[in-house]
């Protein structure tokens, strides 16, 4: 700001107003993370009894119906909440609009692609016998 | 992007040595200086102070630089006791006020000053808080009602008023807000720790009819949640205060009035 900005200083800090929203992000990281706390440990324990098992196990470990459940849910989850953060991180430190709203849609559409290869994978693997 | 290094004229360049003859006790003070008029790069001066003839508090040291060694040293103060948050600046790494900070009180080697981080400077350790005010203003921190006004006082328990405290200490210093990353980044519309403490002031205050418009107001992405718990406001507060628990208190309010 300059001294020889005509304008009042309210005028700029008031600027566009309140947008009315930022709650429901706020809740929704907060819940995500903690589903994921959940199903981080489950996911780990999961991961580390597979860990010297021969692909047939493997396969059929991923194919049993709750544990196909549990992970696309994780995987679901994981990526929801990486984007929630993802955007603070880019709201943050990215100050050039419209590289902001490149960068905030590009990464909403990585995650959704994301999330459906990886939906995709573990229903490949659990309805294909 | 968020700038991580200066620019070219703002680069900190060595600047003059005043070494104090004949001292008794003597300790070093390394101050940032800038002046607008100079065309200059800021640069950081030393002065050797006696504190054998010097008060206690970095502000004495500050005034006797001024009044006997560089009299161009500029600097806001006034109240010399904590309650008008005018000489707020950085000392030895921490934003403070130089009238309650003692120079024992800091680490040991050259106790250095700059003014708060991250302000547009108006002359050495004098920032600019325009914008800092105007966001004051713009919380509209005073009572709303819109029942008519009562024959005499509104009335408020004691209870209630004792939310009130942990609040109304703040003095607007803007040690909090110039403290806080996310200031440092989004201060064009983040509201930072203390306008954020005083606004949370006027929600929960008994007497003040406007809380809903007050939460409406702060539900935004970028005047409220800019906040990520970093807690260098609670850390720096001359006061004692905890601004980052108002912060939390504001956010608990707002998934309160809402379906989980």
């Amino acid at each position: 700001m300059t001294a020889r900005d005509p304008r009042n200083p309210l005028k700029t800090a008031r600027g566009l107003g309140s947008s009315h929203s930022g709650v429901g992000h706020w809740w929704t990281q907060r819940v995500t993370a903690a589903a994921l706390v959940l199903l981080g440990v489950w996911f780990v324990a999961t991961v580390l009894c597979l860990l010297h098992a021969d692909y047939a196990t493997a396969h059929a470990a991923v194919a049993r119906p709750w544990n196909a459940l549990l992970l696309i849910a994780f995987v679901l989850t994981m990526f929801w909440h990486a984007v929630l953060g993802l955007q603070v991180v880019v709201e943050d430190y990215v100050h050039t609009r419209w590289k902001e709203v490149v960068l905030l849609v590009a990464i909403k559409f990585l995650a959704v692609l994301g999330a459906l290869a990886s939906v995709l994978a573990v229903l490949r693997i659990a309805l294909t016998p | 992007m968020a700038e991580f290094s200066l620019p070219k004229n703002s680069k900190i360049q060595p600047g003059r040595h005043y070494p104090a003859k004949g001292a008794k006790n003597p300790r070093t003070f390394r101050i940032y200086r800038w002046s607008p008029d100079d065309g200059q790069n800021p640069r950081i001066d030393t002065y050797e102070v006696d504190l054998a003839a010097c008060g206690p508090m970095v502000l004495d040291a500050l005034l006797k630089i001024k009044n006997e060694i560089d009299p161009t040293l500029t600097l806001r103060r006034s109240c010399r006791e904590g309650i008008c948050g005018s000489c707020a600046m950085n000392i030895d790494g921490t934003n403070t006020l130089a009238c309650t900070r003692a120079i024992s009180e800091c680490a040991s080697g050259d106790v250095k000053i700059y003014p708060l981080p991250h302000m547009p400077v108006v002359k050495d350790l004098v920032p600019d808080l325009t914008h800092f005010y105007a966001q004051f203003a713009s919380i509209k921190p005073w009572l709303s009602t819109q029942s008519p006004a009562p024959a005499r006082e509104r009335l408020q328990s004691p209870e209630e008023r004792k939310k009130l405290d942990g609040l109304y200490e703040c003095i607007l210093c803007a040690c909090c807000s110039t403290s806080c990353p996310s200031y440092w980044w989004n201060d064009d519309k983040y509201l930072g720790p203390a306008i954020l403490l005083q606004a949370y002031r006027w929600i929960v205050d008994s007497r003040d009819e406007a809380t809903g418009e007050r939460l409406d107001d702060l539900e935004d992405p970028f005047k409220l949640y800019r906040c990520h718990t970093i807690m260098n406001c609670t850390r720096t507060c001359p006061k004692g205060l905890n601004p980052a628990k108002a912060i939390a208190e504001i956010k608990k309010l707002m998934v309160e009035r809402r379906s989980a």
